[in-house]
């Protein structure tokens, strides 16, 4: 399936751009990812006692992979509701820089903010992968409504993921439920690592993976931030550095 | 399947929202809300771009590094090498995020299996 030229009819009207959107999660390799990461979810809710509508709402509301599995690690491994909200809150930073690079995407000089309201919520890192990757072919005009049409069909996916990994869990061996949690760094690195495309992309990628465990040794609480923003520096001073010499 | 396994109590509910919804939420209202006046050319938005590949580069090595659940049964050299043969794969295909994540398991499993 390829998406309709620019200048196409097709684009006339908001809610056949939400069906493109919508059509458009079977062009990605990612759903297939996420469907795989959301099944190792419902499986973990399931293993850690928590309410399979508790899953559910964590993929509706939550809607982080990263963030959810830390949730439930934490909680489901007796930390307490502060030290969750705060590890939460650590690994849910990456979220800002996000929404204000998918944001500027999608708006026109017209656009409300409450417009966007939907495109922030369902932006995590797959939609942001997938925005960089789509938005271009979509008219400027169209955009909100085919992002809120892809992360409808995204949220649908792993809704359904959950709901099978929760009732397969039961018969999962533990080898195969550390397959399936294995899915998630593996695809987040590679997804990402696809993505890269500048030489600061690369630079931030790779620092960030070799920092965590340094930082993670200082013990603060806030590892991922530090390290985050250690390399994420370097590599735009990379990307500055180059950008001078050019 | 219970009722206490389909819905639960509302006290996890409850939990959820506060450690788990109001965490994310935040950022992304802050994002809608300081990211209108930004331009997407400009060099605050790369430092702020590189600094979330970073933050999830973080996260990924986290998961790796200090396991959860089920994944703490893999011995440390073997998810190591899961995540070092997905890459040589990925790079060897041209960036084919199914080969790579396909060898990682691959791997993975197979060490699990020969170490029995």
């Amino acid at each position: 399936m390829a998406l309709p030229p620019l200048d196409s009819p097709q684009w006339q009207s908001p809610l056949r751009a939400f069906g493109w959107g919508l059509r458009s999660v079977t062009q990605t390799i990612l759903t297939l990812v996420l469907f795989a990461t959301y099944l190792g979810i419902g499986a973990l809710a399931h293993d850690t006692h928590f309410s399979l509508l508790w899953a559910l709402c964590s993929t509706l509301f939550v809607w982080a992979g990263p963030a959810q599995i830390i949730l439930i690690t934490t909680l489901g491994s007796g930390a307490t509701i502060i030290q969750s909200a705060i590890a939460v809150t650590v690994s849910a930073i990456r979220l800002f820089p996000m929404v204000v690079s998918v944001l500027p995407l999608t708006r026109t000089p017209t656009t409300k903010r409450r417009e966007l309201f939907f495109a922030a919520h369902l932006t995590a890192v797959t939609l942001w992968v997938e925005c960089h990757r789509f938005l271009p072919q979509v008219p400027r005009e169209r955009r909100i409504a085919f992002v809120n049409g892809l992360g409808f069909g995204l949220v649908s996916v792993c809704l359904t993921a959950n709901t099978v990994g929760y009732f397969l869990a039961a018969n999962l061996t533990q080898t195969l439920g550390a397959a399936i949690l294995m899915l998630t760094p593996l695809s987040f690195l590679f997804s990402t690592a696809r993505n890269s495309r500048e030489a600061a992309d690369v630079v931030a990628l790779t620092l960030g993976v070799l920092l965590y465990p340094l930082a993670a040794k200082m013990n603060s609480g806030l590892d991922i931030l530090v390290s985050g923003l250690v390399a994420g520096t370097i590599a735009y001073g990379v990307h500055w550095w180059r950008e001078v010499r050019a | 399947m219970s009722y206490a396994q389909l819905i639960g109590d509302w006290q996890a509910l409850v939990v959820l929202f506060v450690a788990g919804v109001v965490p994310n939420q935040i950022w992304r209202m802050l994002g809608l809300w300081f990211g209108g006046g930004i331009d997407e050319g400009s060099e605050l938005l790369v430092w702020v771009r590189a600094v979330a590949t970073a933050i999830l580069a973080g996260v990924i090595a986290q998961i790796v590094v200090q396991p959860p659940g089920a994944l703490a049964s893999v011995p440390d050299a073997l998810r190591y090498g899961a995540v070092g043969a997905g890459l040589v794969v990925f790079l060897l295909t041209r960036r084919s995020i199914f080969a790579g994540v396909v060898t990682g398991e691959v791997f993975m499993l197979a060490g699990k299996w020969w170490l029995g």
